[in-house]
């Protein structure tokens, strides 16, 4: 007898391929024939190239092919926009994106020159070596705001500024407020994200097959049905030629999204040009250049507050560090505006950002994409209204929560789907209340004093945020019961480790009775699912698995359906439940879906007109607007005022994604998420130096926590359910990485006794800045 | 360039092997391309990740940073040959699933071979020496905690 699996720890189906070594990832591809491929990127940020020759580099055995730009013909042109800028008043957006490979300038270290073609890996890579460039060094534009400067160095010539957008939202009228406001408190924040840096790097595996005229390409992409659809059409091919899979992949929290990077457009060329599979690699020192990061803003913020400590409104100016190209339109920056608002009631907003080009890595969605930095902003300027207001710091951000009865509440500003920013549904002051209850708010300037006296310096944190999730347009889903009873599912998003083919199995079991160990999910083949949009902005689950829920309902009305004619009963009469349907009451009086399955596809006899053969059912789901998730974390932390060497003693998230499918896999979701928070306040930092050369390009200086870094941590959940959506969920995937900067600023001002004399505004910090930030005042 | 090249015999996993290697070919892509034991995986190359962790008689060492020819008359052990011939899952593997220690997978079999040396070595560990243990392998998934709980579950159960 099987029961409801869904809000179900199931243990997850995908886990013993990977726990014994059998799971495919994209370099276990090998393939007769295979040749692999190495580039020479730029070792300058910005340069004109004046000469590049190859010719060394195919006389050495083993080489294959070379190509520069100019070999490319028309295959060489800028990317596609993938997200185009959104519809707002007064915008201004110059859309500049990433090429093949460079061709009269370069724009940014790691950018690709050449690509080299040999029979191995090690020999593409020798002839690197061999290749000989000339390139003419220009300025580099670092700084942002030196780079919006007359006279900067240009990125983009053509564009007359170092401006890739310009926005400005607003909401009420902020100047009113401000102007009848008790108190203003105005700071200027940084705030930088580093890189999402997966265990597995990229890589992409092309093989063009003359015969079939079919184009199979293995690829560690987070969005398989575009790098189909946009390669099909630079390939002149037919989409239903070009078969993109993304098999397991190891981890990409964002940058595999991006699209399309230049090793993904010149692969299948060069596959088709040499009729042979190539493969390429990313090594982990080109994945600090040649893969996008997400990096830093700079905020100048203020905040009017009436003198009981309500926030009457926001206005924030801002500059965002785009890199080199924005193929990703404007997708990091409008969260960060929009996110700055968080729980909270703010009447009137007046927010601006430039987006700024830079001789850096492109900057696209890292886990998280551009909401740190808005919460940042918000969490530390009411970390500030509180201290100058005389308010207890929790109490402060209580006062201002949107009150249960006030949903669906309205930002009236745009977010990254285009939609009005509007909250689908929330209940925050439980959420709070339970994360202060589980940090042991009240008993902690007890504790505090108590283990001050024994020379321990002990501090507390409490940050609040939302979480926009789920987005559109839409996901789908087949759903198909087999002969052998077994059933299938397929959707066009891809897998990297969040769990899909555990929890799209849960679903479909509970709607057809059947085992989740009984249902095999694939994800990420465009010939298994047609189309699809992506695995990013938290919405896997949200939107796929609504999809799935929807077809796996229709599967099983179709079984209910034929049982009903077999039997010569009603629908009602019947119960579907342990893989077979059953007549109520008499068990024995069964037919298993798998027989119903043959059934539906008989070889004699006529089918009624609009029937479909087999047991399946494709179905889309696409929500109107995203949903709403949220949540508080809360830490206590001890800090040497010394050497600065932090423990975490306590690390608590409480959090609301609606309803849950698996708390299991939706732990795993959080902890893996604040331990990326965890590296973006105190250890990860991408150090550049003003000729925008990353000067800790490697795992040995670039640090990613380890398990002596990241703490046990405490989960508490809240449910409310989205409207949005008929199975109640909210994302879950970006909770954990959201609001560890403003939590780690707080509790090591408090643990340092720094409240009112240093204020920490950046974010990362690290022993050696919080040295330099604090080195002129008594502790 | 003059390409020398050795003749190597070791043994992975039990079955042994004899092969014609170039002299700079790194023991990870001997085993992954070579012998095709793609379980063991590749993620920085400079020895920080701890993907590529095999053992070699017996010790953890990181693939990465060998060569094939250094490799030559030792007995190799990869995440191909943890769980039994029936099988069966290690106990390491069985908490790794129990205890949701894994998502993407990608570091998965280095923390599986670093973790089960430790466990001979340690068969009653404390949280802190487990964390201690595997701070020499990266991942970026979990937040650790689960692996954590997984080596320690896995150590009671093989103290019997």
């Amino acid at each position: 007898m099987s029961t409801r699996t869904f809000g179900e720890p199931i243990k997850r189906n995908e886990d013993r391929r990977l726990l014994t070594g059998q799971a495919l990832f994209v370099d276990d591809i090998e393939l007769p024939g295979m040749l692999h491929a190495a580039f020479l990127r730029s070792q300058v940020a910005h340069a004109r190239i004046l000469k590049i020759d190859v010719t060394r580099a195919l006389q050495r055995p083993g080489v294959v092919a070379a190509y520069v730009a100019g070999d490319l013909g028309d295959y060489w042109q800028p990317g596609p926009i993938l997200v185009p800028p959104p519809p707002i008043e007064g915008i201004v957006f110059h859309e500049r994106t990433q090429i093949p490979l460079a061709k009269e300038k370069v724009r940014h270290v790691g950018e690709p020159l050449v690509i080299v073609i040999a029979e191995s890996r090690y020999i593409a890579e020798d002839a690197l070596d061999d290749i000989e460039v000339e390139l003419e060094q220009l300025p580099a534009v670092v700084d942002l705001e030196k780079g919006l400067t007359a006279g900067s160095a240009l990125v983009h010539e053509d564009v007359g500024s170092n401006v890739s957008a310009h926005v400005r939202q607003t909401k009420g009228n902020y100047a009113a407020a401000a102007a009848r406001a008790d108190h203003i408190i105005k700071r200027r924040f940084w705030y930088e994200h580093g890189i999402s840096s997966p265990i597995e790097t990229r890589g992409v595996v092309a093989q063009w097959d003359g015969r079939a005229n079919q184009m199979t390409i293995w690829d560690t992409t987070q969005a398989p049905v575009f790098v189909r659809n946009g390669l099909a059409g630079m390939l002149g091919l037919n989409e239903r030629q070009v078969r993109v899979i993304a098999p397991f992949v190891g981890g990409g929290f964002g940058p595999k999204i991006m699209m399309f990077y230049p090793e993904e457009v010149l692969l299948p060329w060069v596959s088709m040009k040499l009729n042979r599979p190539v493969k390429w690699i990313e090594d982990r020192l080109e994945h600090f250049f040649a893969t996008t990061h997400e990096r830093g803003q700079v905020h100048d913020a203020e905040i009017a507050l009436s003198s009981d400590g309500h926030i009457l409104g926001i206005k924030d100016v801002f500059l965002h560090d785009g890199g080199a190209y924005d193929p990703y339109g404007l997708t990091v920056p409008i969260n960060s505006q929009c996110t700055l608002l968080g729980p909270y009631v703010v009447p009137n907003y007046d927010s601006t950002f430039t987006q700024v080009f830079t001789n850096l890595p492109t900057v696209t969605p890292y886990r998280g994409a551009g909401r740190q930095h808005g919460v940042f902003v918000m969490e530390r300027l009411l970390d500030f209204a509180a201290h100058e207001l005389n308010i207890d710091p929790a109490e402060i951000r209580r006062r201002n929560l949107i009150p249960p009865d006030a949903f669906p509440y309205n930002n009236e500003i745009i977010y990254q789907d285009f939609e009005v920013l509007e909250y689908d549904s929330g209940n925050y002051e439980p959420v709070l209340d339970m994360a202060l209850d589980a940090i042991g708010y009240q008993t902690f300037r007890d504790e505090q004093a108590k283990a001050r006296t024994e020379g321990r310096h002990l501090g507390i944190g409490v940050a609040c945020y939302v979480e926009g999730t789920g987005i559109g347009p839409y996901e789908g889903a087949k759903v198909q019961v087999q002969s052998n009873g077994k059933v299938s599912v397929a959707t066009g998003i891809g897998t990297q480790g969040q769990g899909h083919f555990t929890v799209f199995a849960q679903i479909a079991a509970d709607q057809l009775g059947v085992k989740v160990g009984d249902v095999d999910v694939v994800t990420g083949d465009t010939d298994q699912f047609y189309w699809g949009a992506g695995t990013f902005a938290s919405r896997g689950a949200v939107v796929a698995g609504n999809a799935v829920n929807e077809a796996a309902k229709v599967v099983r009305k179709k079984a209910l359906k034929q049982a009903s004619d077999l039997f010569e009963c009603s629908e009602d009469d019947l119960v579907i439940d342990d893989g077979k349907v059953s007549i109520v009451g008499i068990p024995e009086k069964f037919v298993k879906l798998g027989d119903l399955a043959n059934l539906a596809n008989p070889m004699r006899g006529a089918v009624e007109p609009g029937t479909e053969p087999g047991l399946e059912s494709t179905q889309y789901f696409g929500p109107k607007m995203g949903a709403t998730a949220n949540g508080v974390h809360a830490i206590i932390i001890e800090m040497d005022p010394q050497t600065f060497d932090l423990k975490i003693l306590k690390y608590v998230v409480v959090h609301d994604c609606g309803t849950v499918i698996n708390p299991m896999i939706l732990a795993g979701q959080i902890h893996g998420g604040v331990a990326q928070g965890i590296g973006n306040a105190f250890y990860e930092k991408l150090v550049f130096d003003d000729q925008g050369q990353l000067l800790n390009a490697s795992l040995a200086d670039y640090l990613l926590p380890s398990a002596l870094e990241v703490p046990r941590m405490e989960l508490g959940h809240t449910v409310t359910k989205s409207p949005l959506n008929p199975l109640g969920i909210k994302g879950a995937g970006e909770a954990g990485a959201i609001p560890g900067g403003p939590l780690f600023a707080q509790a090591i001002e408090d643990a340092l006794g720094l409240k009112g004399r240093v204020e920490l505004l950046e974010i990362p910090l690290s022993p050696s800045r919080l040295f330099e930030l604090t080195r002129n005042t008594k502790r | 360039m003059d390409i020398d090249f050795h003749d190597i015999t070791l043994s992975v996993n039990g079955q042994k092997y004899q092969r014609r290697v170039e002299s700079r070919l790194l023991l990870s892509d001997f085993l992954r391309h070579d012998l095709a034991l793609a379980g063991t995986h590749v993620g920085c190359e400079h020895g920080v990740c701890g993907a590529c962790t095999i053992l070699l008689d017996g010790e953890p060492v990181r693939s990465c940073l060998l060569l094939a020819a250094q490799a030559n008359s030792h007995e190799i052990s990869t995440i191909e040959g943890l769980a039994g011939k029936d099988g069966a899952y290690h106990p390491l593997q069985q908490a790794m699933h129990d205890h949701h220690g894994l998502q993407c997978g990608y570091c998965t079999p280095g923390i599986l071979m670093t973790m089960t040396a430790f466990l001979v070595e340690n068969p009653s560990p404390s949280e802190g020496e487990v964390r201690e243990a595997l701070s020499g392998n990266l991942c970026r998934c979990t937040g650790y905690q689960n692996i954590v709980d997984a080596v320690m579950s896995a150590a009671t159960r093989m103290r019997g």
